[in-house]
């Protein structure tokens, strides 16, 4: 499937002015139309996900159940499973510890002490850590870890793109179900809860979704670099509009947009998938900070 | 068998000792700085810290400069630019995260370049970067991260009092003439080099454990101010030492890991204790 002289030596495919041809190369082997398949789905589900998670100011949760794939993927390889289990395994128990963290809620402690972040990187430190114990006791595993941990596109089978649109398709239907209620809980916690709203139940199953949507990205990007796609659209896209509908879908094409250049510029150079699809977010990004200041929009 | 003859055994070693010196003085460091960052709410700050340590450390590689150099450059200039970016020295979390995703990044993009251009597979050194050596330490290396750590310290403990009124109350301590904005980016820039000193030790992705854990423990056990931030450090330290100790019984568990596992022993056990106690001046 992959053109061995090719992996092997990372040599570049010459890019040309005909852009036709270009992308029709760009198809040619089935690995990269698996690539493309994968990476937009993980796209749409970190999106989503993200946007949420950027709204609760829940980055630093998100940031660690990203990372928590890494564990799982090396725990499974060790017990000789297949790593997508582990992923979505480590993700979902990180998901659930932290969720048991009492979330601190701005403005009851002040300046206090926030248990919840102290929490959150003491998660995050032992799962990086079982992950290491885990490749170092997996002897020959160690040309690996970079792969687990900053992502590639080759390689990825029609079985894992299956995988991967039955869980997209489970987090779009919660959305689709829950959205109206999360983004509700949210917004004004206190009100919503008043009007009977579940907000803890809420944020229990929005953090195992976050958990689930980090295990897809994180065979793509690698666990180290998940975040990206969870938080950079999201932040561009709240920069861009307040409408929560349009801002919403708007993240969504931008984590879809940036995977598909970040994949074509991973085929058509010699870099690495992480570094690409993390360029292009940020340029985004920051081209929406500039846009909004110079349209005097609203300062964060 | 003996347990003072072992660890006299244990000690015989150089490479144990080295790491002995350089860990102890950076877990001191990590200890005291992971008190004011979770009493700041900064373990974010911390969290991308560490992966900033990545970038810098894998771009001196790839340049061909001493991988301190470039840990120190990144996580200084980033700690500094993150206090400068953000309201009175604390950033907004959306800033820091698209930030240091896209630093990692370019992490990534070092990573290949220095792999590719030494030919043979090398990618040990950016498992050593991620997770550290501390055992591999040379001499010269473990005095180095003993001295600059141990500066590290004295300075937090000079500015001990009036970060602390700085962060507990920063509007009477702002009224009170007390420089606030200037103490945060300060103590940033030293939770910058305590990141990279720790880098060397437990590795770039693991110092978020040392930095946290003993401090969530500490604030745990007791409420006082002074008592909790000296109470970090030293669990800080405990965990430092038992974790190589452990480490060196069973070669199997490698040094960070053991020594970040203890720490969060401490936090789980202290968490569970505060639990279980009857409810009392909380």
């Amino acid at each position: 499937m992959i053109p061995a002289h090719w992996a092997a030596q990372g040599t570049a495919i010459p890019l040309t002015w005909n852009i036709l041809q270009d992308v029709r190369q760009l198809f040619e082997f089935h690995f990269m139309v698996n690539a493309f398949r994968a990476g937009t789905v993980v796209a749409v589900a970190a999106g989503l996900l993200g946007w949420f998670m950027v709204l609760r100011a829940q980055s630093f949760a998100g940031h660690t159940l990203a990372v928590a794939g890494f564990p799982g993927a090396a725990g499974a390889t060790l017990a000789g499973l297949n790593p997508a289990w582990g992923f979505f395994a480590f993700c979902g128990a990180g998901a659930a510890i932290i969720a048991a963290v009492p979330r601190a809620r701005a403005g009851t402690q002040g300046a206090g002490f926030s248990e919840e972040s102290a929490a959150i990187g003491t998660v995050q430190a032992v799962a990086l850590a079982l992950g290491f114990l885990f490749v170092s006791l997996y002897h020959g595993f160690l040309n690996g870890i970079n792969a687990l941990l900053f992502g590639t596109f080759l390689g990825i089978t029609d079985a894992q793109v299956g995988v991967l649109v039955a869980v997209a398709a489970v987090i779009v239907l919660a959305l689709a179900i829950g959205g109206r209620q999360l983004l509700f809980a949210s917004v004004d916690p206190d009100v919503a809860e008043a009007r009977g709203v579940p907000v803890t139940t809420l944020g229990v199953a929005f953090l195992l979704l976050l958990g689930f949507a980090a295990a897809e990205a994180s065979q793509i990007t690698g666990s180290l670099l998940v975040f990206a796609l969870l938080v950079i659209p999201a932040a561009t896209a709240q920069r861009l509009t307040a409408r929560p509908a349009a801002s919403i879908a708007l993240s969504v094409v931008i984590a879809v947009a940036v995977t598909w250049l970040g994949l074509a510029a991973a085929y058509y150079s010699s870099y690495p998938i992480g570094f690409s699809v993390t360029t292009f977010g940020f340029a985004a990004y920051t081209l929406a900070q500039i846009a909004t200041h110079r349209a005097g929009g609203r300062q964060a | 068998m003996n347990p003072l003859a072992g660890i006299a055994h244990m000690l015989g070693h150089p490479f144990v000792r080295y790491a002995f010196v350089a860990g102890s003085a950076v877990a001191v460091a990590a200890g005291l700085a992971g008190y004011f960052l979770v009493l700041r709410s900064q373990v974010f700050t911390a969290d991308a810290l560490s992966h900033v340590a990545v970038a810098g450390a894998m771009a001196a590689l790839a340049f061909g400069v001493d991988a301190r150099l470039g840990l120190f450059v990144a996580t200084v200039a980033v700690a500094l630019g993150m206090g400068l970016l953000g309201p009175r020295g604390r950033p907004d979390d959306v800033v820091i995260g698209s930030v240091f995703a896209w630093i990692l990044g370019l992490g990534v993009l070092f990573l290949t370049l220095y792999t590719r251009s030494r030919s043979t597979s090398n990618s040990t050194a950016g498992v050593t970067v991620l997770f550290g050596s501390v055992f591999g330490l040379s001499r010269s290396h473990a005095l180095a991260a003993a001295g600059i750590s141990a500066g590290t310290v004295v300075v937090l403990l000079l500015i001990a009092r009036p970060l602390l009124f700085a962060t507990i109350d920063e509007e009477v301590a702002r009224s009170r003439g007390l420089p606030v904005t200037a103490l945060g980016l300060g103590f940033l820039a030293l939770a910058g080099v305590t990141a990279a000193e720790a880098t060397q030790v437990v590795g770039a992705l693991l110092l978020l454990g040392l930095v946290a854990a003993p401090a969530g423990a500490a604030q745990r056990l007791t409420t006082r101010p002074f008592r909790a931030m000296w109470l970090s450090a030293v669990l800080a330290l405990a965990a430092m030492w038992a974790g190589l100790a452990l480490s060196y019984a069973a070669p199997k568990l490698p040094p960070s890991f053991a020594v970040i596992a203890i720490a969060a022993g401490f936090y789980l056990l202290a968490a569970l204790g505060a639990e279980l106690r009857p409810q009392r001046e909380r």
